[in-house]
């Protein structure tokens, strides 16, 4: 049996502080108190695409951008009921964010699976960004538990419960993985890389099928992604 | 006559268990896995699941906040007689979707694939998705829903008779990898696999092996079960364990479903169920009375018929 007791465990609070941000090292794992904000493909094309102002300051709000769309429902008080959360991949979202760590002040991304280190090395090390990964997948429900309340839910009726940008105030949210630090390390790539150490033995003595297919690639190390 | 509002009731209270509570048969063969996981972040990752799943069943909160597609499986009895017919469950099943998604709440996931366009209900064009199966000599009705993520872990591939065994392992190993770094496929997952068949027919059975059949649950084809059986363990010794960290936790069971297929030819299709499996079935009885379970039975002997006649089995064996 593996030793889970091994990782180390921080809580931070959202805004997170810089130096906070700076002793994070891949594998931690953090909990998080205060204020995060939800922005995916609906909110980036809308400030970034589309040149619409945010709907409130980001600068001053928060620099937790998570890559969510919660559970939620609206009830006849006009209130709002979030179940569960769960992350969304963040891999999609590649493009946008050198510009919105630019025009945000957003340092800390919450996602799912993580970024390519390119991705880390071009768009996250300048901007004095991470990326935080949720666990799983996913711990929607006791990242819903983590969620204290709805602050706001912002161009709702433009973008749809999915894609709107969720004010949430949360304690105690998570477990997240810290997934890349200040100097654009990896946790996946680092574990992608002892994995496919031995990827190639898995293929000894299996013929390959008659018929071979196209690909945007065969080699069996890499990340489809 | 079953009432329809049985049904949709039946319905309704099988998608918000789906959501809300981890099936045993799944949950003990993810523990089995846990006890021998060596790898530090994986067995971490799958402690925090354990949790995960109290926290849902304590608050009464869906495990995922990805609902992915859910859907619904209807198996009729030959004998079942229900009020408003075929077209009246198909809507029942219908607002029984809306309804739960609005009271869990589940996250609207379906949307028009052009215009994104959410109806925030989970309905729409083609969504819910109902298959049927009937069953022979009983007058119960049987639903099931199933959420299952929709993004990442499935494919398919015209293999050829000569490729054999190698060619499943070498497509099977494929698939476990490309989806499995990251933990994009939510694994430990059950795999299912179909095999023959036509091509959507080899679709659709490899989705419903690994939605509709509990863990533990061998192919009753001794051939097909030992291929099951060294599929799991291949998984289980790629490498990697949970979100694709360094470990031992993959596969939590394979099942794999087969067709005829046309002689020249072995098509192949695989689909990670996920770390939630969420499923759900309702039997509705003749007199109203409603049996809510996680486990599907669908693949019963009469669905893997393999006769041209299904003999009548005696009156004391009926409603069994």
């Amino acid at each position: 049996m593996a030793a889970s007791g091994k990782i180390q465990k921080v809580r931070l609070n959202a805004p997170i502080a810089d130096s906070d941000i700076a002793a994070l090292e891949i594998g931690q794992v953090v909990y998080l108190d205060g204020l995060i904000y939800t922005g995916r493909e609906g909110v980036y094309n809308r400030v970034l695409a589309e040149g619409k102002a945010p709907p409130v300051d980001l600068k001053t709000l928060t620099n937790v951008n998570f890559h969510c769309s919660p559970a939620a429902a609206k009830d006849t008080d006009g209130s709002f009921r979030v179940g569960a959360v769960t992350a969304t991949a963040s891999f999609r979202f590649s493009k946008w964010l050198p510009r919105w760590f630019a025009e945000t002040g957003c340092k800390v991304i919450i996602g799912k699976g993580g970024m390519s280190s390119s991705d880390y090395q071009s768009a996250f090390v300048p901007a004095g960004a991470i990326y935080l990964t949720t666990v799983g997948y996913g711990t929607g429900a006791l990242l819903g538990r983590g969620i204290k309340k709805v602050e706001a839910a912002h161009w709702l009726d433009e973008l749809g419960v999915a894609q709107a940008m969720w004010v949430l105030r949360v304690e105690n949210f998570g477990p997240l993985l810290v997934e890349s630090d200040l100097q654009g390390r990896s946790l996946f790539e680092e574990n992608n890389a002892e994995v496919n150490d031995k990827i190639a033995k898995l293929y000894d003595g299996l013929k390959a099928p008659s018929l071979s297919r196209y690909g945007e690639t065969d080699d069996k190390t890499k990340e489809l992604i | 006559m079953i009432p329809i509002s049985t049904v949709e009731a039946a319905a309704y209270d099988a998608m918000c268990k789906a959501a809300i509570e981890i099936p045993d048969d799944y949950l003990t063969g993810l523990k089995a896995l846990v006890a021998t996981e060596q790898g530090d972040l994986s067995h971490f990752v799958l402690e925090a699941m354990l949790e995960n799943y109290e926290a849902a069943k304590a608050d009464r909160r869906a495990m995922c906040a990805d609902t992915g597609v859910p859907r619904y499986y209807v198996k009729s009895g030959n004998e079942a007689v229900i009020e408003g017919g075929f077209v009246a469950i198909e809507e029942a099943l219908r607002s029984a979707c809306a309804r739960a998604t609005h009271d869990v709440p589940l996250r609207p996931n379906r949307v028009h694939p052009l215009s994104r366009h959410d109806n925030n209900n989970n309905v729409g064009l083609n969504a819910p998705e109902i298959e049927y199966s009937f069953e022979p000599d009983t007058d119960w009705i049987e639903i099931t829903t199933v959420h299952k993520g929709g993004l990442f872990g499935t494919d398919y591939r015209m293999l050829f008779p000569a490729d054999g065994v190698d060619g499943i392992k070498r497509f099977f190993l494929d698939a476990i990898i490309a989806f499995g770094k990251r933990g994009l496929a939510c694994q430990p997952a059950i795999i299912g696999i179909g095999l023959g068949g036509s091509k959507d027919t080899c679709m659709v059975l490899g989705k419903q092996a690994a939605c509709l059949r509990a863990v533990g649950e061998a192919n009753p084809d001794p051939e097909v079960a030992k291929l099951e059986a060294e599929l799991k363990d291949l998984g289980n010794s790629v490498g990697m364990g949970a979100m694709g960290f360094v470990g031992s936790s993959m596969v939590v069971d394979c099942h794999i479903e087969c067709g005829f297929t046309h002689t020249g030819g072995m098509p192949i299709s695989i689909h990670a169920f996920c770390l939630s499996s969420r499923r759900a079935t309702a039997r509705i009885y003749a007199n109203g009375s409603v049996q809510l379970r996680s486990e599907p039975n669908w693949f019963t002997p009469y669905m893997r018929r393999n006769e041209i006649s299904w003999p009548q089995v005696e009156k004391s064996k009926k409603s069994a």
